[in-house]
């Protein structure tokens, strides 16, 4: 597989409310030369909302995706849920010749079964394999970070023969002198939608995992998905604050002036200070539209 | 816990549950290793396991208008830890959907307004636009005020886009509506 020319699916959040993890992404990516498109005018994933009440409807909007990505090109995923709901209804068609006939007949359009999608995770593991990564090391230097996952390495039984990457912001961080912490915490879901329907929930639930955060002595927390880190930015208490960062925000931060100081401003909870303690403030300038 | 007493069952509801969510209710062997995972379950009325339970005595009205059910978000959480793969999350959306088609009374008439107005905004817009899905929200919930601060700090930040990021083929999008039924 080449990893130069991806397409490429963003996802509402990394649209809309995290475009910092988005532009972070291609700004990293672009550091290695890898360019990614956009499939021209994808659409929302679904969202758990979807699923939740209305699974035909769920199936229908992802397979729209799939339809109009190109298929002779590995198709890059940034959120975690849109992935599990993407190759969800991969998997569906897959395993059920009329339901792909079905979409065949809507959209008009053959289904690729084997259209290849990739999670951001799986990128970094390959690009790793490639070398890449090498020689990066020393910019994070014993910046202490809690890693993560909350809900994106469950995934449900029919789908747990795939890999979860397990370890691998830990990995990552450490291989760019990061110091990444234990902590009980790095699992435990962010309460997603519950935060606008159940705040006091959500609230409880973020409370804990920040706090958790702060006993294991972690100075920030990276996250790999941008509905937790939106969560934890908003529910969380003035006592328990401490910045999050996205997962690519940190991997940009590694390299010499690649990230926008733009980025960061978008942040509920400012992370400049902890940026400047460790050195980490020397940005480029933004470019149009960060 | 408080004790269920059997007053009504419904003797083809586990067989229905299994149909729509294709979920093994017989391999659960109530470990409790799922509730014992679940980050929410201490909000629900009954633990997930006890809804397997309640589902094979064929509670069926006591399941469907339970706060389990619209509490679990689907985070798969419990299947990691489930030794015997029962698929949590499906038989839940199952759940969900039963409750809605067959008008029982929903326990979390928030939850389900929200994800009314997420479905609305991809059904206008094909993606989700946060902005007029919390406003529609807060005014179909009567509740203008709490979060007010935040949703301002979030405009300061301009992580609350005014105008939403939109699909051209809007008549695709519909389309997909009219194939799959639209809005519960
Ligand atoms: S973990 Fe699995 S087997 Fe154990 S109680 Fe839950 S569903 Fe049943
Ligand atoms: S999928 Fe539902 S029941 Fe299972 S852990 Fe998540 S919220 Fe709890």
């Amino acid at each position: 597989m080449t990893l130069k020319d991806l397409s490429y699916f963003p996802g509402c959040s990394l649209a809309t409310t995290a475009k910092e993890n988005n532009a972070s992404l291609k700004s990293f990516l672009a550091h290695f030369d890898i360019t990614v498109s956009e499939i021209d005018d994808w659409n929302c994933c679904g969202s758990s909302s979807t699923h939740s009440v209305n699974k035909k409807l769920a199936l229908s909007l992802a397979a729209r995706n799939l339809f109009l990505a190109p298929p002779d090109k590995p198709l890059l995923i940034a959120c975690p849920g849109c992935y599990l709901r993407l190759s969800h209804a991969k998997m569906e068609l897959n395993d059920s010749k009329e339901k792909a006939k079905e979409y065949e007949d809507h959209f008009k359009k053959p289904f690729h079964k084997d259209i290849q999608l990739l999670h951001f995770f799986e990128l970094l593991v390959k690009m790793n394999g490639k070398g890449l990564l090498k020689g990066l090391g020393g910019r994070l230097k014993g910046l202490k970070i809690a890693p993560y996952y909350g809900c994106m390495l469950a995934r449900p039984p029919k789908m747990n023969k795939q890999k979860n990457h397990y370890g691998l912001i830990e990995k990552t961080m450490a291989a760019l002198g990061g110091d990444p912490v234990q902590w009980p915490f790095l699992s435990t879901c962010c309460g997603t939608f519950l935060s606008v329907s159940k705040p006091g929930i959500s609230e409880k639930l973020v409370n804990r995992i920040m706090q958790g955060a702060i006993k294991s002595g972690a100075e920030c927390i990276v996250t790999a998905c941008a509905m937790c880190h939106l969560n934890l930015e908003i529910r969380c208490r003035p006592e328990n604050r401490l910045p999050v960062f996205h997962f690519s925000e940190v991997l940009s931060l590694a390299l010499e002036k690649n990230a926008s100081k733009n980025w960061f401003k978008r942040h509920l909870i400012n992370p400049e200070p902890l940026m400047e303690k460790r050195q980490l403030i020397l940005c480029r300038a933004p470019i149009k539209g960060e | 816990m408080d004790t269920i007493e059997i007053i009504e069952t419904s003797g083809d509801f586990a067989k229905q549950v299994e149909k729509l969510s294709h979920a093994n209710l017989n391999r659960c062997w109530h470990c409790l290793a799922c509730s014992g995972g679940c980050p929410f379950a201490e909000d629900m009325d009954f633990l997930p396991n006890v809804i397997i339970r309640m589902i094979q005595f064929g509670l069926k009205e006591k399941v469907l208008k339970s706060s389990t059910i619209w509490l679990c978000v689907g985070c798969n959480t419990c299947s990691m830890e489930c030794p015997n793969a029962v698929d949590m999350a499906a038989i839940m959306d199952s759940l969900r959907q039963m409750a809605i088609l067959e008008h029982y009374l929903i326990a979390e008439p928030g939850i389900l307004s929200f994800h009314n107005s997420v479905i609305n905004s991809i059904f206008r817009h094909g993606r989700t636009h946060k902005l007029e899905i919390m406003m529609k929200y807060k005014i179909a919930e009567k509740d203008l005020f709490s979060d007010f601060n935040l949703g301002l700090k979030m405009l300061a930040k301009k992580k609350l886009d005014l105008l939403p990021s939109k699909v051209k083929d809007k008549k695709g999008i519909k389309s997909l509506f009219n194939l799959s039924g639209g809005i519960s």
